[in-house]
């Protein structure tokens, strides 16, 4: 407890720098997945090569992924573009799929309806389509969330600090509490950001709660 | 890209392949911590997985408890695990993180293999007289085997992506060339074992890809049974 008590300023701003680098790969596998995964749903030929290929990264290891991106992309191993762009990739590679899913969820009946109510493909898109997915999506973000969070530690063996610096440095100097408090705070973020997605999904889409409720119990 | 270059050389470069520290002793390594987490995870996490979706009773808890296991970081559980139980039990500590990773998927896998069954083939199979043994070794788990691998699927992609980080602690693995040559700056070292785990990553999940097709009975085989890794 001593421990914590001493450093609290360090884990906040830990627990920040842990934050930022969760969410911004989680909103841009997010929108990398929208356009992807209704690209695989509508048209069958692309199904099979998208699905495919972002099964294949997905099987990547992320250490792994942390040492080939930089000589990819033409960027410093220990850069943390390098760690948002792997951990994007990921989180692109879990919608993907889900978006495909969500997409192909929706009851034709409903799409026909829209379009005979006048409704051009760009229109529906918005205003039907997304907000039908939103249910099946919103359960991938959840999942997307809980994952990115806990990769998010292993950049520390790459020089980004997050909360995982706490399990490295905890380690090596044999602090028993610095590694629990990273453990801990690691899993806390987890749950908070499950929580701010659960809430936006209930705020954004007021009707589907059960829903979201319903289609996490299944994939989990 | 001449990073990649250097990266193949080194890994055509004979050294690599023999003695101590060798590729293939670090493969060996690596597809041990591997086979033997994911085969204590799969003995725990099969047959409750399958009570539970047999007796119909703790979904709510099971479904909770897998969702925070997910939510746990496996690296600090490892780093933890090894601080409490001392650098001469590392090697349990880093089975036992490994064990914890692959136990929500498979558990998953199984009870979701048998709760998708329909309630009215296993009537049926009571009707024709068989005893509930026969029922679970005959009918639910020929039937669920396409989940159950696919969970297991899950699994050997978590567990095989973090036995990279066993290195960390002093243990072998193929995560071991990359943990060291970092800091060394040894890119040709760390780009190369990075392609070897990607080698093995992607073979394991081909091989375990082709069971679960080979698994699926062929009455059920009409395409309903896709992918499940993304549930993990």
């Amino acid at each position: 407890m001593d421990w914590v008590l001493n450093n609290v300023a360090l884990i906040i701003s830990l627990s920040l720098d842990h934050l930022r680098l969760s969410v911004i790969p989680i909103v841009m596998g997010f929108l990398v997945s929208l356009p992807l995964g209704w690209y695989a749903h509508r048209y069958a030929w692309s199904r099979g090569i998208v699905l495919t290929t972002v099964g294949l990264l997905y099987t990547v290891p992320s250490l792994a992924l942390f040492m080939l991106l930089p000589p990819v992309l033409g960027i410093s191993m220990l850069s943390q573009t390098n760690v948002l762009v792997a951990l994007s990739l990921y989180a692109a590679a879990i919608m993907v799929r889900n978006a495909a899913d969500a997409f192909a969820s929706i009851d034709p009946a409903a799409l026909r309806a829209a379009t005979a109510l006048g409704y051009a493909e760009w229109g529906r898109f918005f205003a039907v389509e997304l907000p039908l997915a939103g249910p099946v999506l919103v359960a991938g973000l959840r999942v997307v969330a809980v994952s990115t969070v806990s990769l998010v530690t292993v950049g520390v063996l790459v020089g980004v600090p997050s909360l995982g610096y706490f399990f490295t440095d905890g380690f090596q100097r044999r602090i028993v509490p610095e590694v629990a408090t990273g453990v801990i705070m690691t899993f806390l973020v987890a749950m908070a950001l499950d929580a701010v997605l659960v809430l936006v999904g209930r705020i954004l889409l007021p009707w589907s709660h059960l829903a979201i409720a319903s289609t996490v119990s299944q994939r989990s | 890209m001449n990073l990649f270059l250097e990266a193949w050389w080194w890994l055509l470069s004979p050294e690599q392949y023999v003695g101590q520290g060798g590729i293939p002793q670090r493969i060996g390594e690596h597809l041990y911590y591997t086979f033997v987490a994911v085969g204590i995870a799969a003995a725990i996490a099969i047959p409750v997985g399958y009570f539970i979706g047999h007796t119909g009773r703790g979904g709510v808890w099971l479904v909770g408890i897998a969702g925070a296991a997910r939510a746990l970081p496996s690296f600090g559980l490892m780093l933890l695990l090894v601080l409490l139980l001392g650098v001469s039990g590392r090697d349990s500590a880093a089975l036992a993180a490994l064990v914890i990773l692959g136990i929500p998927p498979l558990l998953a896998g199984a009870y979701a293999g048998v709760q998708q069954i329909p309630r009215s083939t296993i009537d049926a199979a009571k009707a024709q007289g068989m005893t509930p043994w026969q029922v679970l070794v005959s009918v639910e788990i020929p039937l669920s085997l396409p989940l159950v691998l696919g969970g297991l699927r899950g699994a050997v992609l978590q567990v095989v992506a973090t036995a990279t980080l066993v290195a960390y602690v002093g243990l072998g693995g193929l995560g071991y060339d990359i943990i060291q040559g970092i800091p060394l700056r040894r890119f040709d070292q760390t780009i190369g074992t990075a392609l070897v785990i990607v080698v093995v990553a992607l073979v394991l999940d081909a091989v375990l890809a082709g069971a679960s097709r080979l698994a699926t009975p062929r009455g059920v085989r009409v395409g309903r049974l896709g992918d499940v890794r993304a549930r993990s």
